[in-house]
Order: structure tokens, then C-alpha cells, then sequence
């Protein structure tokens, strides 16, 4: 096996390729300094809606956490996509000889981690604000780290699927959403579990959200590539 | 070997051909000038022969690779300078040439000696490269070639908005590398200076070639 396809390489390419995302993050602070302020707000306004009805806001408590992810995936999601469509910067990947797959290895697992930030800070804002009871901390990190990975596979495979549509910003979207529907219903699920606010088996949700992702991570390392060039 | 070998080369965009029965052959060593107007098919023909774009018909082999079967392996071989710089424009110029060197797996790539080559100031290497004028960006772009060492240099417009030291450092870039082995294609929509480095000039005109005097 050649050093372009082995292991250490592909490990190797996609380090780079998700510090280099994130490095270009940090200096933009689009997640930090944009979207997990916005991600906070939400919040705070569902809490305002629903505060007169304390039980409804806590039952809804992790439907509405969730779905404020899935906002915040979106625009992750973009940002992501925009990096490699601006000024040329795809030929970077293109051009060095890189396994396509990983890149989008480390495409995803940059988007990742800015969600697994804002998720770290949105579990004790929703506790706070909503007087919510973490009671399988486990089951509430499985939940979070099978469902981050999931949404950020979707997430980069979706972006590099509408890269090169003209109307990219308002197509991510309408196809992201729909297809992020299980993430959000299984999460949900799993997070009632583990607040204890509806008694469901929350580990077999976790099960579901593991293969979500493990899917999208197989079928966007295959296509990405192909993807990537006809942008 | 030629580095670069096209024949009958057509590139359909959108059903229209822009490349229409394209034949090239570069060899080592030399440095073609591909002139013709705005339209004509110079930067598709750059594109094809870094293994960007897909032959939709004729055949065409870049460094012994084929362009139907091998893509991939064309691209790690070759410099594109296009009208866009391929950069991240949160990144530095020096952060810029470290992933384009490690991406591309260049062994001890030489950073610092790419960006004085291109001339470009001690205080404006870590400067984000969105903050650079247009010309301070090419020449970082230019830099990252450098630091590929790529075996064909292929260069869009190459002197497009640089000023006379600029120009002349690209030209003293192509020459070193035309004299190392490499082959360098220049598009140009003019002879102008270009010409002056040109070993052999072609016309391009409606995405065919026709062969010009030699220089």
C-alpha cells in the first residue's frame, strides 16, 4: 500500500484539513461570536413563550434544544462549504492529491466540533433556564456525540451536494432540514430519557443515531470527491 | 516523455464546446505562450491539462497520465495559477503555503524561501491574505507553486496585476523553472510581455490551437 492510502495519511490529511477549517473559524468567530449568541436567544425567547406553562416548557425542553442545533448545523454547515468556494480555495483540496474522503473526514469533523461546543454551553442554558434535571449524564453525552457526528456528516455531504447550485444558501437548507428529521426525533427522544421527562428507552434512539451517522459518514466519503469536482 | 499531449481535445460546458478539437504537445523544458481573446478557451485548456475538467472527446495524456483514467494522479503533479488564487483568506500567506505543502506532501517544504523568492514582505506574512492588495495575493499563489515544485507550471494570465518587479520575478520564476525541466503553458489574451518568455507561441481562437512562428 502506497503512503498516499495509508492509514497515517488519510489520518494525517484530515487533521489538517478540520485545523485548518477551524483555525479559519476562530479567526471569523462566525459560531462563537454569531451563532451561539443567536443559539442563546432562542432559547431564551422559547423560555419567555412557554414560561407561563412550566410542565409544557419542560417536557418541549429537549425538541427545543435540538431544533436550535439544527439551525446552528445549517449555518455551520455553510460556512464550511463557503471556505473551500471562495477565491478558488477548492483547488487546495483538489489539487494536493488528497483522499477526498479525507477530506470530508475533516470537513466534518470541524463541523463537529463547533457543534459539540455550542452544545456543550446549550445543556446547562436549558437546565438553567428551564429548570431542566440531567439524569443519565452517559446517555445525554452518547446522545450529543452520535448526533453531532451524524448532523455534521449530513451536514458536509449536503454541502458539498449543493456547492456548485446557484441559490446554495436557500437549497442547504430545505434539503438539510428534512433530511436531519431522524436526528432530531431520535435525539429528542433520547434526551427525554436522560432528563427524565418522558419514560422511553433512550440507548436504543442512541443506536439509531449511531447508524445515521455512520451512513452519512460512509456515503459522504465515497461521493465526496466526485462532489468536490464538479462544483 | 511530453508533458503535455492533446488530441482532438474537446471539453463540452453546458453542451457548448469550449475547448473544440484541441492538439498540443509541450515537452520539458519548454514554455508555451497560448494567445488568443477573451473566450477563446485558454483557461479551459489550463483546466484540462491539470486534470480539472473531464475530456468529453479526443484523447490527451499530462506527464504520462492519462486525462480519461488518471486524473487524479495529473493533479498532484501540476501548478495552476488561475484568475482566483486557491487561497483561504482567513489564513496567512505563510499558513497558506504550509497547507498547500503539507496537503500535498512536499518534503521539507521551503516556506520562507517561496516567499522571498515572490518578493513578498516580512510584515504581510502573517497577515490574513484577504487583507492583501490583489497583486501581494498572486504572488503568494505564485508561492505556493514555488513550494509544490510542480513538473508543469501552468499559468492563467500570469502577469495580471503585478507591478514591474512582479513581472519580472514571474518571468525569472518561469525561466527557472523551464530550465530545471519543468514545462510551463502561459494564457494570455495578448503577446505583450508574456511573449518575451515564450520558447513557442500558439493561437487559440473558437477553443481550437493553431501553431504561430516559432520565437
Amino acid at each position: 500500500m502506497s503512503a498516499w492510502t495509508g492509514l497515517g495519511g488519510f489520518v494525517g490529511d484530515a487533521r489538517l484539513v478540520a485545523a485548518k477549517d477551524l483555525r479559519i473559524e476562530w479567526r471569523a468567530r462566525t459560531t462563537l461570536g454569531q451563532v451561539l449568541p443567536f443559539a442563546l436567544l432562542v432559547l431564551v425567547l422559547f423560555g419567555f413563550a412557554l414560561d407561563a406553562n412550566r410542565p409544557t416548557l419542560r417536557l418541549a425542553t429537549p425538541g427545543l434544544l435540538w431544533m436550535t442545533v439544527l439551525f446552528v448545523t445549517v449555518v455551520a454547515v455553510q460556512r464550511s462549504a463557503a471556505v473551500e468556494s471562495a477565491d478558488g480555495a477548492r483547488r487546495v483540496l483538489l489539487l494536493s492529491g488528497m483522499a477526498p474522503a479525507a477530506a470530508f473526514v475533516g470537513k466534518a469533523a470541524a463541523v463537529a466540533v463547533q457543534l459539540l461546543v455550542v452544545e456543550v454551553l446549550l445543556v446547562p442554558g436549558v437546565v438553567l433556564l428551564y429548570d431542566a434535571e440531567v439524569e443519565s449524564v452517559p446517555l445525554v453525552a452518547a446522545t450529543c456525540v452520535a448526533a453531532t457526528v451524524g448532523l455534521a456528516a449530513a451536514g458536509s455531504l449536503l454541502g458539498a451536494v449543493v456547492a456548485g447550485v446557484r441559490a446554495h444558501q436557500t437549497v442547504l437548507p430545505i434539503l438539510l432540514l428534512p433530511v436531519s428529521a431522524p436526528v432530531l426525533i431520535a435525539a429528542t427522544r433520547a434526551f427525554a430519557d436522560g432528563f427524565g421527562t418522558v419514560a422511553v428507552e433512550g440507548w436504543s434512539w442512541v443506536g439509531l443515531l449511531a447508524g445515521f451517522a455512520a451512513v452519512n459518514a460512509l456515503v459522504g466519503a465515497v461521493v465526496y470527491g466526485p462532489l468536490l469536482e464538479e462544483a | 516523455m511530453t508533458a503535455v499531449r492533446l488530441s482532438g481535445a474537446v471539453v463540452l460546458m453546458g453542451g457548448f464546446p469550449a475547448l473544440a478539437g484541441a492538439d498540443l504537445e509541450v515537452v520539458p523544458g519548454e514554455v508555451v505562450l497560448v494567445r488568443g481573446p477573451n473566450g477563446a478557451g485558454k483557461s479551459t485548456l489550463l483546466h484540462l491539462c491539470a486534470g480539472l475538467l473531464r475530456l468529453s472527446e479526443g484523447q490527451g495524456d499530462v506527464l504520462g497520465c492519462d486525462l480519461g483514467a488518471d486524473r487524479a494522479a495529473v493533479r498532484r503533479r501540476v501548478g495552476l495559477l488561475g484568475h482566483d488564487t486557491a487561497l483561504y483568506g482567513e489564513l496567512s500567506a505563510a499558513e497558506n503555503l504550509q497547507v498547500w505543502a503539507r496537503a500535498s506532501r512536499v518534503a521539507e517544504a521551503d516556506v520562507t524561501g517561496a516567499l522571498d523568492r515572490l518578493g513578498l514582505p516580512q510584515r504581510l506574512r502573517d497577515v490574513p491574505t484577504a487583507r492583501l492588495s490583489a497583486g501581494q495575493r498572486r504572488r503568494v499563489a505564485l508561492a505556493a507553486i514555488v513550494v509544490r515544485r510542480p513538473e508543469l507550471w501552468l499559468l492563467d494570465e500570469p502577469h495580471a496585476g503585478l507591478d514591474s518587479d512582479g513581472r519580472a520575478i514571474v518571468d525569472s520564476l518561469v525561466t527557472a523553472a523551464a530550465a530545471a525541466g519543468a514545462a510551463v503553458v502561459l494564457a494570455s489574451h495578448e503577446t505583450g510581455p508574456a511573449g518575451g518568455l515564450a520558447t513557442r507561441t500558439v493561437t487559440m481562437a473558437g477553443g481550437t490551437l493553431s501553431e504561430r512562428a516559432q520565437s
